[in-house]
């Protein structure tokens, strides 16, 4: 039968030896060759984006790489998306959302007007367009069945 | 009831109470919103909405976990609390610090980032609020006249926890890695160091409440949290399939994140198996419904429904749906909301001095809570199936499926009455209790 002592060298061994190897492979998985982040292609632009999101909280409604609150669409691959939905003006249609001093509402649910300056608009679209070109190990093509669809073709 | 310094649990308890309501009225604002009554969107749109929500849940929590431990250490160090003044500062500052995040949502002042919205300036004051709490828990056990497992296991728990909050204040450039050690707070709290706190309570309260043998808890104890640390930790790696990290994560999460469920089931059959062994039949019911609750919902929504989501063939479709909300109601609340409701069943009539232990309130407030809340997580489970068929399957806009599914989240507002009710009437029977009061305290002595 289990003794304390023993119960108790499972719980710290079994720590210790789970958390070394956790650690290893978080620097396993970061480190370069391996890396799939696209973080070599991260522009000064993409990074003032990035910003831009978190600073108002696009997160809590929208949904990026999966993460989100699912109360609007999916941004990953976004670009792509609307691409193909408005004949390669995308990059516009995100834009003038951005930039839109009214709020907008598509299908009865609405977004905050964030009334963003060209260059703001520029950035976030910017940070969307790296994020569409990390490996996400097949999750894009199914979140992005329009974007799927442009690859297949 | 020996310690008098116990009392100032109950303030943080009073705190748990009152947040609880709170992030329930924000709930409302989120499911009214989803079936498209958003007349509030102006003051309180969706974003703000959800971040006061998941926060408050967190700091609800929080609060009733300081309070376990304020009530807990000095019974199990036997020894009064280092100092009660500093208690109630580290209460009222930390109040302070909820409120100043929440008010600062309205105005968009946040982070934006996932379950951590609170600005870097206030991250400085809760660093400085954790410090102090644990600076009083640790100096009162340590100066106590026993170290118990289960006051170190709650401990270590607490410490973890602020020191994983450190990875969290971390700025990167890149979404990927800001996610990658997004997670090394979120997850491993919730499904890492919590446990530990969850367990050094469940402990206490099975120690208390059926009278087996301490060394025969505490042995499972650490079988227990062992457990949950051996799947939880490499399990991180179910949140990295596919954000954009190496594929090792499947292979190691995917094995990991199936073995998480192992922990909550041999927290279940610990405290059923306790319960039965138990000689002593404590009067005090309604503690050990929430108890034994607490124990069993968990393993459901944290542990069952965890694993069927975070299974990688599975989570690739439901990744980034509302399969992850019915999940996560469900664990939370199983595995933490319960627990901290079980601590305050248990220590009000010893700190109040009144024997309420088994008012037909207090079990009303138990099974309309559940059935409130195992409804809310059916309405939650089929819009997300729903919409992973429709959307990923069907390649259907999100906005229309959205509009498709919205039937589910009127079935899900009315289960949140029901589960309304049943916190209210918790809410009820904590302040039928009264106040702690030193002639209570007498009574115990």
């Amino acid at each position: 039968m289990l003794s304390k002592k023993q119960a108790r060298a499972f719980f710290l061994g079994g720590t210790l030896v789970t958390f070394l190897i956790f650690i290893g492979l978080t620097v396993y998985s970061l480190s370069e060759g391996v890396d799939q982040t696209n973080h070599k292609d991260l522009t000064e632009s993409a990074i003032r984006g990035k910003a831009i999101w978190e600073s108002n909280n696009c997160m809590g409604c929208h949904t990026i790489l999966g993460e989100g609150a699912y109360y609007a669409p999916e941004l990953t691959k976004v670009v792509d998306r609307l691409n193909i939905k408005y004949d390669g003006n995308g990059e516009d249609v995100i834009k003038s959302i951005l930039m839109s001093e009214g709020p907008w509402q598509p299908n009865g649910r609405k977004m905050v007007a964030y009334n963003m300056s060209e260059q703001e608009a520029a950035d976030v679209v910017e940070f969307f367009k790296w994020i569409g070109k990390i490996d996400l190990n097949g999750f894009d093509r199914v979140v992005s069945p329009l974007a799927k669809d442009k690859q297949n073709k | 009831m020996k310690y008098k310094s116990q009392k100032v649990a109950y303030w943080f308890f009073a705190l748990s109470m009152l947040l609880l309501v709170l992030q329930i009225v924000y709930g409302f604002v989120m499911g009214f919103a989803r079936i498209g009554f958003d007349n509030l969107h102006e003051f309180i749109p969706f974003n703000t909405a959800r971040a006061v929500h998941t926060n408050l849940l967190v700091v609800w929590l929080l609060s009733g976990f300081m309070g376990a431990a304020y009530y807990i250490i000095p019974e199990e160090a036997q020894k009064e609390l280092v100092s009660v003044k500093l208690a109630y500062v580290q209460l009222i500052s930390l109040a302070l610090v909820g409120v100043a995040a929440i008010v600062g949502f309205h105005f968009n002042i946040w982070e934006g980032r996932k379950f951590l919205e609170i600005p870097r300036p206030l991250d400085y004051l809760v660093v400085a609020n954790v410090l102090l709490f644990l600076g009083l828990i640790l100096v009162t056990l340590f100066k106590g006249k026993r170290q118990t497992t289960t006051a170190l296991v709650l401990s270590m728990g607490l410490l973890f926890a602020a020191l994983l909050y450190l990875p969290g204040m971390l700025q990167f450039d890149s979404q990927v890695t800001d996610s990658f050690f997004r997670w090394w707070v979120v997850h491993l709290w919730v499904e890492g160091v919590w446990e530990l706190i969850m367990g050094g309570i469940l402990s206490f309260l099975l120690i208390k409440l059926t009278g087996v043998d301490r060394e025969v808890i505490e042995k499972w104890l650490y079988v227990i949290v062992g457990l949950t640390f051996l799947s939880g930790v490499l399990g991180t790696g179910h949140h990295y399939y596919y954000i954009g990290v190496n594929k090792i994560w499947i292979i190691v999460g995917g094995i990991f994140s199936a073995l998480e469920p192992l922990a909550f089931l041999a927290m279940a059959l610990f405290a059923v198996n306790m319960y039965r062994k138990g000689e002593k039949k404590h009067p005090n019911k309604l503690a050990l419904y929430w108890t034994l609750g607490a124990a069993i919902v968990s393993f459901v929504g944290a542990g069952l429904l965890g694993f069927a989501h975070t299974l990688p063939q599975t989570n690739i479709y439901t990744h980034g749906t509302l399969v992850t909300a019915m999940h996560g109601h469900l664990a939370f609340w199983g595995a933490y909301g319960m627990i901290v409701l079980a601590i305050i069943s248990y220590s009000l009539p010893n700190m109040t001095g009144r024997k309420m232990y088994d008012s037909s309130i207090g079990r009303a407030a138990f099974w309309l809570s559940n059935v409130g809340m195992v409804g809310m997580t059916v309405a939650f489970g089929v819009a997300g199936v729903a919409q992973v068929y429709l959307e990923r399957k069907f390649k259907m806009d999100f906005m229309a499926v959205q509009n498709e599914i919205s039937i589910h989240f009127v079935v899900l507002v009315l289960c949140a009455l029901v589960f309304t009710t049943g916190i209210a009437l918790y809410i009820v029977d904590f302040y039928k209790h009264g106040k702690p009061t030193d002639e209570a305290l007498g009574i115990n002595d």
